[in-house]
């Protein structure tokens, strides 16, 4: 970024560094902050006008009171799940935006990052090594092995499974796939099962990540979701970054925009395609550790749910468009815990969390119906 | 040895037959024009040259170099710059950003500057509009645009289709100029156009494609000349 080095015209390439670069990295944070604190907001007072519409149940508890104390931590579990969609949603999203395919394998991706985490943290467990780890330089470790296998294993399916099938009828890999998907899953099965004897894995606990942190009396909140939020952040600050900023990111955008085109400036398709999966797979892969981290036991299926939710929320953001995934993450998370914390207070437990799912995704379709290109827009296939 | 020479090139999409063998040669400094009616095979040429299709048969060399084997990143980083029909500007890109693709393998920090200034030069109006996304341009500034990205690599051979389709006069006008100073500067160019009338001014010597194969070639003057070239393409009577 030395912009130093040569006088007289730097006038333009120094804006690229200031206030329109600044613009790139951040724009998004604001508009990720906007929809954040706007879904809190508004899912909150839909709630609590509710419960003081329904005040009284049937066994007379004061419902408002209860929403109202439960309503911290319900937040706070939102944003954890939220940001967990948001970096899956973001591999879908940009495969999308490059080769207008969904990538049905990335449940799978993510899953992996899951079970490396698991696996390093395990052995180290098992080494007896946890304990005089430093617990941020933990976090690092396996979050970066995560996103290093999982990135791995993405761009090897692209080569394998996708490239050959590039100018096949667009069904064909979408195919591929599900079976790509179907093969990691047995894959990881098997191999555990050879290795460990056993499939479920738990992350064992690291008592420094466990510690919660109290704010009042409503709200304590763990380190283990303070660190997935804050990664999250992080991350999702590198890509815009990479995306918006850096020679690479520019480079995958034209490719996507135009694909021969991009050629004619030099760029190696194929390359950039790869890149593509490199780095959305390595989101998925930090992702999947998250998620461990946050609820603990994964299997070699664990992948489908928040791959599909994960997919849904590309959608609902509007597929290829980065920052629409990352807010349709959020809005995700945000529906889906409202829902399983709130229905059975309102329900008197006829319909539990169990129903969660209904509800958030009766909402999702109400407004893809409304906004069927999600809520950003789809941004790809448009040419000027 | 010609600096650029295609040597009974034969293109075909799928079954069909679109180019069937044609031969092309551009000495370094020309201007060499490529005519004919709409469907001849005029953008499946330089697609051709710049590897955006593969030649089933025949050869294409540029400074000794063979193109016809390469892939289009490939071809590029020789010096051999195709700017394609229809503008195709990388819509949500800023100006900026389309210029910087242009440049794409250039690592040089002060060399693209130095191209940049260069582009700016020629067109001041995209130095207004540098953070505009490219979608968002006029057809001729998008036009100007296409021809900027196509430069910011400071080609030795430019390959240039239809930059006159769909402007007003004025801009034709324009762009053609804009052509001549290039070639003054020293950039050889292949240019193709449905404008004969234009395009026989700039160039030096010009080819008359017709539904693949080349039926014609003479110096600019000659053609122009030509009762043929005069009625068919020239709009005569
Ligand atoms: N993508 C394509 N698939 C099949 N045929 C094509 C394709 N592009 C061009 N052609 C055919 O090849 C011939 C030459 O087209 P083209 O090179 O675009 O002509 P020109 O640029 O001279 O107008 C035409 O007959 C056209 O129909
Ligand atoms: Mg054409």
């Amino acid at each position: 970024m030395q912009t130093e080095t040569v006088a007289p015209t730097r006038a333009v390439s120094r804006g690229i560094f200031s206030s329109q670069m600044l613009r790139t990295l951040f724009a998004p944070l604001g508009q990720l902050a906007i929809w954040t604190v706007g879904t809190a907001v508004v899912l909150s007072l839909v709630v609590l006008l509710l419960a003081l519409i329904f005040r009284t149940s049937s066994s007379g508890v004061d419902r408002f009171t209860l929403v109202l104390s439960i309503l911290p931590q319900v937040i706070v579990d939102s944003m954890v799940l939220g940001f967990v969609y948001a970096m899956i949603a973001l591999g879908y999203t940009m495969v999308y935006g490059v080769l207008e395919f969904i990538n049905f394998a990335h449940s799978e991706i993510f899953m992996i990052g899951a079970v490396v985490g698991a696996e390093v943290l395990i052995s180290l467990s098992e080494a007896k090594a946890l304990e005089n780890f430093n617990p941020l330089l933990l976090i690092l470790l396996i979050i970066a092995a995560g996103m290093a296998v999982s990135g791995l294993v993405a761009v090897v399916v692209e080569r394998v499974a996708y490239r050959p099938l590039r100018n096949a009828p667009r069904l064909v890999p979408l195919i591929s796939a599900i079976g790509v998907s179907f093969f990691l899953q047995d894959l990881v099965r098997m191999l555990e099962s050879i290795w460990r004897n056993a499939f479920y894995r738990t992350y064992p606990d690291v008592p420094s990540f466990s510690q919660r942190i109290s704010f009042g009396d409503t709200l304590d909140v763990s380190y283990k979701s303070i660190i997935v939020v804050v990664a999250a952040i992080v991350m999702l600050l590198a890509l815009n970054y990479l995306v918006g900023a850096t020679k690479i990111g520019k480079s995958i955008r034209a490719v996507a925009q135009n694909r021969a085109t991009a050629s004619l400036m030099g760029i190696d398709v194929d390359r950039a395609i790869a890149l593509t999966f490199l780095v959305g797979g390595a989101l998925g892969g930090a992702a999947g550790v998250l998620y461990g981290l946050r609820f603990s036991t994964i299997n070699p299926y664990t992948g489908f749910i928040p791959g599909i939710k994960a997919f849904t929320a590309a959608v609902l953001g509007g597929i290829g468009n980065i920052t629409g995934a990352m807010l349709g993450g959020i809005v995700l998370g945000f529906l889906e815990t409202f829902g399983a914390s709130y229905l059975s207070i309102f329900t008197e437990g006829a319909f539990g969390a169990e129903y969660k799912d209904i509800l958030a995704f009766g909402i999702l379709i109400i407004v893809l119906i409304f906004r069927p290109k999600g809520l950003l827009g789809e941004v790809v296939g448009e040419r000027a | 040895m010609p600096f650029f020479e295609l040597n009974d090139v034969h293109t075909y999409y799928g079954q069909i037959h679109a180019l069937k063998g044609i031969s092309v040669k551009v000495e370094e400094g020309e201007v060499v024009t490529l005519i004919g009616a709409n469907g001849a095979g005029k953008t499946t040429t330089l697609k051709t040259i710049s590897g955006l299709l593969r030649p089933r048969q025949g050869t294409i060399i540029f400074d000794t170099h063979r193109l016809d084997q390469l892939p289009a990143h490939k071809i590029v980083a020789m010096g051999v710059s195709h700017v394609p029909e229809g503008r195709q500007i990388f819509p949500r890109l800023t100006v900026l950003e389309n210029l910087e693709m242009g440049a794409y393998l250039l690592n040089n920090a002060a060399e693209i500057q130095q191209n940049l200034d260069h582009v700016f030069q020629l067109f001041p109006r995209l130095k207004e509009r540098v953070y505009q996304p490219g979608g968002t341009l006029s057809g001729g500034e998008q036009q100007m645009l296409a021809i900027g990205r196509g430069l910011m690599l400071r080609p030795r051979i430019l390959l240039l289709d239809e930059p006159s389709m769909g402007l007003a006069p004025v801009l034709v006008e324009a762009i053609f100029n804009i052509i001549r100073e290039l070639n003054q500067q020293g950039i050889t160019i292949l240019l193709v156009e449905q404008n004969a009338h234009m395009a026989l001014q700039v160039a030096h010597r010009g080819y008359v494609l017709q539904t693949g194969r080349i039926i014609l070639q003479d110096s600019a003057k000659a053609l122009q000349a030509n009762e043929m070239v005069r009625k068919a393409y020239l709009g005569e009577e």
